[in-house]
């Protein structure tokens, strides 16, 4: 079989290329042929132990001994290079949507290119470049905005014509295409070689491997690793790395103490033959034809072909105890989608002759994104898993970005999209991971359009209003496991269906929202937004302000009752996590954050309060219904349904009470909408929320109340420029970068944590700005839609990408808010970023290709807040969650 | 010409009947989960008739088969009558005389039977009364013996099918005042049927058969594959033991012309049936009935002719073959169809065709190529036709539909091909019947729980 011989011939050379391991796990073998070899026996102890002997527990051991560390074992329970890496297709390719995963590639590919160099170990590298087709105007425009994002990382790539498809690939049929992609730097390479190069260096840099080593739980105490327990013995260490790839999940719940890696393996086909009669040359480009879900490279003078079917078979759903990987049948019935795709693909290849079909199980997320970082609940624990197919391109970025995690308390970009923490133990039902990953294999060959909502693994998190809501025509969307409205049907209007409703241009439910936004400007809405993070954080002394104070940006020591937006910096001074605080009383807070920072801001948290009996922490999410009623008319829903004054008066902007609002009591309401419109959040004990509702339902109907969904939100806080959390805003993004100085203080007469970055930054000017653009030359109707990730152009030059954008009803634009950097012409070096230079251009937002006039803005529309005095709108502006 | 895949499904589910035997608090107590019937048609009108019903008055459903010869007008009557002359059989003494007295003093009758039919299984009106009063005297009769004995179901079937052909046989030579009736008395005794009847009551399965329509049981094997046995013997000259009977009942005279060109005195195929007093009654009584009979009888050629070297009738019988199977949890369903199926189709791939439809799950063997060479285009070509295979599955909710669907169109690789079908079904009414006959079929599935819960009580 292909894979044996594969195996076979890594291991030849892995042994060539490398006589310290021959030396350490071979002497044995050598002299005795039946000895089974464990002849080193393993160290005690060491800095850090990964488990996993595939292309990413190599690259993180490659990284980390790059990076100077150098006590590390690598264990690997069967052969180094022999789980899913071994029988991986080999195709590096940069096409990637989201941007850190586009670095991880470009960066993977780099690295392999001068690995034979570096190791003298083989890699099979070949640069022939990768061509994505087009059979629809869908997929061309996908595929140009892949195209704007690689063009201005400086990675070459173009969209050509199917003629040119043709003259770069000899047995493409062109017929059905309408345009393709062509990336001429995409690589390939055998990705065992690769991980044996990794190895290799990693081992000469003193890295100790240990194959046929099993780790049967990871020790923890007081929360730390402290060790892990193999099948061969103990070894005691400060941080493990679990690279177990699709058994990442198990080994994470093998200790007392669970770590959950949400993931689940699919069985994977590709196929391969013999050579062609006149053998394919081995630069020829790799075909990925994403409509008919497969993809094609050249394999010894034949091909390898694969792809992503729609109706996946997942495996090892209970465990790994079922099936060997090496037991795997093919199975040619389900490949036969595939098949068919690829004669028509190429209807030359008919009479070429079938070598093999491999069945290699690969891992997949909930969300199509890798899983990488930390566990929240175990310190030096890390995981690297989950690569949904696309391991060998990222080996090489995500090990790095691991390793500089683990040596420098976080990588060198942003990684939250895909941070281990942004899932929780909701996401850990085998259940739900067997149904989500069903959904999300067939997904990588799907057009991805926005706002697109996984169907699967749905209505887990709800409100208790969630049936009142839907019976009234909610349209949901999921965060987190949390079920939220993103709209509401009128009755009698019907939407297109699920698969319809996927387009680049203006969506079916633009006038739907649009009356939902009308009614938010003129009289009162609804917004169920109960899937907010809560905590409360309380202690019998001063200790809950004085941690707090250190953790947070601005000043929370306020009168009780106010409430106060703030950013919970990291050192850097870059925003972890972005939240309103209200303090209930002297010794009480309560704190409200985004939905997805559940799991990461506890984390965040755990890790810096005090261990104080005194000082305790509440995760109370569950206990509160959160209901926005936004509108110039809420204040007259809300003193009728109280019988309390609520003027500006007695209750001004950034106020949080406990009161009553129709029979029920305790109900917290702040002056906030988390939009800059006038009204009120209501934080709802669970057991009154459908009372509350319905109360507000009957008593804001002479006042014009309807429900609204997020879509409206989310036009009415982007008009007003306010940045999100996780969208806009991650942790290398500043308070001074986004205009948010005023939400800092930094003279509050303590230290706190980024204070120091902030003062650097103050001095030094930024070099990034946050920036608000308004599409001037842009039809609605016509062209394509911004979304977000959309390159910046000034004055004909490359300045920075969108973050997200809506349609501003109010002003009948698009807005786009995005980052404007400031590169030296010459050198590229980047410069401060200053108001005039931020004024003084003329800009271009690139659509897919097509570039948009815009106008930039530091400030919002002031005449978006004419009914406000200057003072509140500063206090308003900036802090927004969706 | 050709039809669409929907008008091809138009008609082949034109006659589609589906039966559920309903479950009472969530546990199916009848071993019978419940049975798909189907058919369609070559003759015009067609000749083949279906019946299936539930005992009220004793345990057990009955299910049957009829395919008619010259003419419906037989297939109908024993259709609409055998189940009756069977559920009479089984019942109790005392069961009967409670009947008797009920229609004695004019009081509502216990229901014998709970049909299951489709919209196109008429009963005929007009004799409803005369049947019944041959059926009253049947079970007067029945009451006077009143042997004491439990009822034996062999035997109440070889006495329902017998006493229902005497019955037939006797109304025609007494025939009746409404001359409609008359003729159709007649024309049913003179036309005929053969019957395949089942009786199944817990883990008794019981099949009385006359004629050449066969009964086969689905059986799944511990691999999972599909195999079939047989629970009726054909009575046709293909079967030695009927030869050989035919032969014992004769003179060695006759014994050269009792069998020719594989028919019945070189005319019939079955070699027993309903009806076909031509070769029942003596020469005599045919003429004077004939003769006596309406000038649409007299006028009928086929009535008038006697058939060569007639010399000792009766030549056919209705009795029929009984064959009693104890159900196993293996045994997963059982096929009732005309000869029209058994033609064009071998039972075992009727096992295995039903038994696939019926557990969703296609024992196709999975290909691996190993060593063989084997290229892109062959292996395509190969999984393309075991898909088209599959996918047949899904588009009948009726398993009697797909069996129908494969016998008209299947081709050599035992794939339904629908250019053969759309041929097949569009053929005008006077050719259709030269490359196909009536198919009737009725699918019963069994409940393996029950009969597995039966079989361990025992």
């Amino acid at each position: 079989a292909a894979g044996m011989f594969l195996r076979l011939l890594s291991d030849v050379r892995w042994r060539a290329a490398n006589p310290k391991w021959r030396r350490m796990t071979c002497s044995r073998r050598s002299t005795s042929s039946t000895a089974e070899p464990h002849p080193v026996s393993l160290p005690a102890q060491a800095q850090v132990v990964i488990c996993g002997g595939g292309i990413m527990g190599t690259s993180v051991a490659y990284h980390l001994s790059k990076m100077g560390w150098k006590d590390i074992v690598l264990l690997e329970q069967g052969r180094l290079a022999a789980g899913t890496t071994r029988f991986c297709a080999g195709i590096v390719s940069t096409a990637r949507h989201i941007s850190v995963e586009l670095k991880m590639a470009d960066y993977s590919n780099k690295l392999y290119q001068q690995l034979e160099q570096e190791t003298g170990v083989k890699t099979g590298y070949v640069k022939t470049g990768s061509i994505s087709l087009a059979q629809t105007q869908d997929r061309l425009i996908s595929l140009k905005r892949i195209a704007s994002s690689l063009n201005v990382m400086g990675i070459p790539c173009e969209i050509i014509t199917p003629k040119q498809v043709a003259q770069l690939h000899p047995l493409i049929n062109i017929h059905d295409l309408v345009g393709a992609m062509y990336v001429p730097e995409d690589a390939l390479v055998s990705s065992a070689n690769v991980s044996l190069a990794l190895a290799t260096a990693a081992s000469r840099n003193g890295v100790q491997i240990h194959e046929r080593t099993s780790v049967s739980h990871v020790s923890v105490q007081k929360g730390r690793v402290t060790g892990v327990e193999t099948d061969r013995g103990q070894i005691q260490c400060q941080y493990f790395v679990n690279c177990a790839g699709q058994w990442a999940y198990e080994l994470g719940h093998s200790g007392e103490e669970s770590v959950n890696i949400p993931l689940h393996a699919c069985e994977h086909f590709y196929l391969l033959t013999h050579p062609l009669k006149e053998p394919l040359a081995s630069n020829l480009p790799t075909i990925v034809d994403p409509d008919g879900r497969i993809y094609i490279r050249n394999w010894q003078g034949g091909i390898l072909s694969g792809g992503f079917e729609k109706n996946p078979k997942p495996l090892f759903t209970e465990g790994r105890n079922q099936l060997e990987i090496q037991n795997l049948q093919e199975d040619w019935d389900h490949f036969e989608p595939l098949l068919s795709a690829l004669l028509r693909r190429m209807p030359d290849l008919e009479a070429l002759q079938i070598m093999q079909l491999v069945n290699c199980p690969e891992s997949f997320t909930p969300d199509m994104r890798c899983i990488m970082g930390e566990s929240p609940t175990v310190r030096g624990y890390f995981v690297l898993a989950g690569m949904n197919s696309a391991g060998i391109s990222y080996g090489g970025g995500a090990g790095k970005y691991l390793a500089e995690w683990m040596v420098n308390g976080y990588p060198s970009e942003n990684v939250w999209p895909l941070d281990l923490k942004r899932f929780g133990t909701l996401q850990s039902s085998r259940t739900f991971l067997r149904h989500r990953v069903m959904e999300v294999m067939p997904l990588m060959c799907d057009l991805k359009v926005p706002r697109w909502d996984f169907q699967t693994g749905r209505q887990l998190r709800t409100s208790p209003l969630y049936d009142r809501l839907d019976a009234q025509g909610a349209r949901w969307m999921e965060k987190h496991g949390f079920e939220r409205v993103k709209y509401f049907v009128p009755p009698g209007k019907d939407l297109l269906d699920l698969d319809q409703s996927k387009t680049f241009y203006k969506p079916d439910w633009f006038d739907i929202v649009g009356s939902e936004v009308k009614c938010c400007k003129e009289a009162v809405c609804v917004i169920d937004m109960s899937s907010f993070t809560k905590f409360e954080i309380s202690s019998t002394g001063d200790q809950a302000l004085e941690s707090l104070q250190y953790l947070f940006s601005n000043d929370l020591d306020v009168p009780v009752g106010h409430v106060v937006h703030t950013g919970m910096l990291n050192e850097k001074g870059g925003y972890e996590n972005d939240c309103s605080i209200a303090r209930l009383s002297k010794r009480s807070f309560f704190m409200i954050s985004p939905t997805d920072q559940q799991v990461h801001c506890w984390a965040w948290l755990k890790n810096r309060l005090p261990d104080d009996s005194n000082l305790t922490m509440e995760d109370v999410t569950w206990k509160y219904t959160a209901l926005n009623l936004i509108g110039p008319r809420a204040v007259d829903v809300l003193s009728e349904l109280s019988y309390a004054p609520i003027t500006p008066e007695h209750f001004p902007s950034l106020f949080c009470k406990e009161m009553s609002v129709g029979y029920a009591n305790g109900i917290r309401v702040m002056s906030i909408t988390h939009t800059g419109e006038p009204g009120f959040m209501l934080y709802i004990p669970i057991e009154y929320a459908l009372h509350v509702y319905n109360e507000v339902m009957n008593m804001g109907q002479k006042y014009g109340i309807r429900n609204a969904g997020y879509y409206a939100l989310r036009s009415l806080r982007i008009e007003k420029f306010f940045a999100f959390w996780g969208q806009d805003l991650d942790a290398f993004t500043t308070p001074m970068e986004c205009g948010r100085e005023f939400q800092v203080k930094l003279e509050k007469g303590m230290q706190f944590v980024g204070q120091e970055a902030l003062l650097e930054q103050k001095q030094n000017g930024v070099y990034r700005r946050f920036t608000m653009f308004i599409l001037e030359d842009h039809d609605t109707d016509m062209d394509l839609w911004p979304w977000w990730g959309e390159p910046i152009f000034r004055n004909g030059r490359y300045v920075g990408k969108t973050t997200s954008s809506a349609y501003s009803y109010t002003l009948e634009r698009h807005v786009c808010l995005g980052f404007v950097q400031h590169f030296d012409e010459k050198t590229g070096e980047e410069l401060v970023v200053t108001t005039d230079f931020i004024n003084q251009g003329e800009y271009e937002i690139d659509i897919a290709g097509q570039r948009f006039q815009a106008k930039a803005k530091l400030y919002p529309f002031s005449s978006l807040f004419t009914h406000r005095r200057r003072k509140d709108e500063v206090e308003l502006s900036g802090y927004q969650r969706e | 010409f050709y039809l669409t895949p929907p008008q091809v499904n138009s008609i082949l589910k034109a006659n589609e009947y589906s039966f559920k035997v309903p479950e009472f608090d969530g546990k199916n107590v009848s071993s019978v989960l419940g049975f798909d019937s189907n058919q369609l048609p070559a003759n015009a009108p067609i000749e083949d008739r279906r019946s299936a019903a539930t005992c009220l008055q004793t345990r057990g459903m009955l299910l049957g088969v009829f395919d008619g010869h010259a003419g419906c007008a037989c297939a109908q009557a024993v259709s609409e009558r055998l189940f009756y002359y069977i559920a009479v059989s089984l019942l109790p003494h005392e069961t009967l005389l409670e009947i008797e007295n009920a229609v004695e003093s004019g009081r509502a009758l216990l229901p014998i039977l709970q049909w299951h039919k489709h919209p196109n299984d008429y009963f005929s009106k007009e004799a409803s009364k005369l049947y019944f009063n041959s059926l009253r005297t049947y079970w007067q009769e029945l009451i006077d013996l009143n042997s004491g004995e439990t009822t034996d179901v062999k035997e109440a079937l070889i006495n329902a099918f017998k006493r229902l052909d005497n019955d037939i046989s006797l109304e025609a030579q007494v025939g009746d005042p409404n001359s409609f009736l008359n003729y159709l008395v007649l024309r049913v005794a003179f036309s005929g049927a053969t019957a395949c009847v089942a009786h199944v009551d817990g883990v008794d399965l019981h099949i009385a058969n006359t004629g050449d329509s066969r009964a086969m049981l689905g059986v799944q094997e511990e691999d999972g594959s599909w195999s079939a046995v047989n629970l009726s013997y054909d009575h046709n000259a293909q079967n030695e033991h009927e030869v050989e009977r035919v032969k014992m009942e004769h003179p060695k005279s006759e014994e050269k012309s009792l069998v020719k060109q594989d028919r019945l005195l070189g005319l019939l195929m079955p070699f027993r049936a309903f009806g076909d007093v031509k070769f029942k009654w003596s020469i005599e009584l045919q003429k004077r009935v004939v003769e006596s009979g309406p000038d649409q009888l007299n006028d009928n050629e086929y009535t008038k002719f006697i058939p060569p070297n007639y010399h000792t009738p009766p030549y056919l019988t209705a009795e029929p073959e009984v064959i009693h199977h104890k159900l196993r949890p293996q045994d997963k369903f059982l096929v009732l169809a005309t000869d029209g199926l058994w033609e064009t189709m071998h039972r075992q791939d009727v096992a295995r065709i039903v038994g696939e439809y019926l557990t969703g799950v296609h024992h196709q063997q999975p290909i691996a190529v190993g060593g063989y060479k084997v290229t892109l285009g062959q292996m395509h070509g190969l999984l393309t036709e075991r898909r088209a295979r599959i996918s047949s599955v899904f588009e009948d909710q009726n398993a009697a539909t797909h069996l129908i669907r494969h016998a008209v169109g299947n081709n050599e690789f035992g794939t339904v091909d629908h250019e053969r079908l759309s041929k097949m079904l569009s053929l005008p009414e006077e050719l259709a019947r030269m490359y196909r006959d009536d198919i009737t079929i009725i699918v019963v599935q069994f409940n393996s729980h029950v009969i597995g819960a039966c079989q361990s009580e025992e």
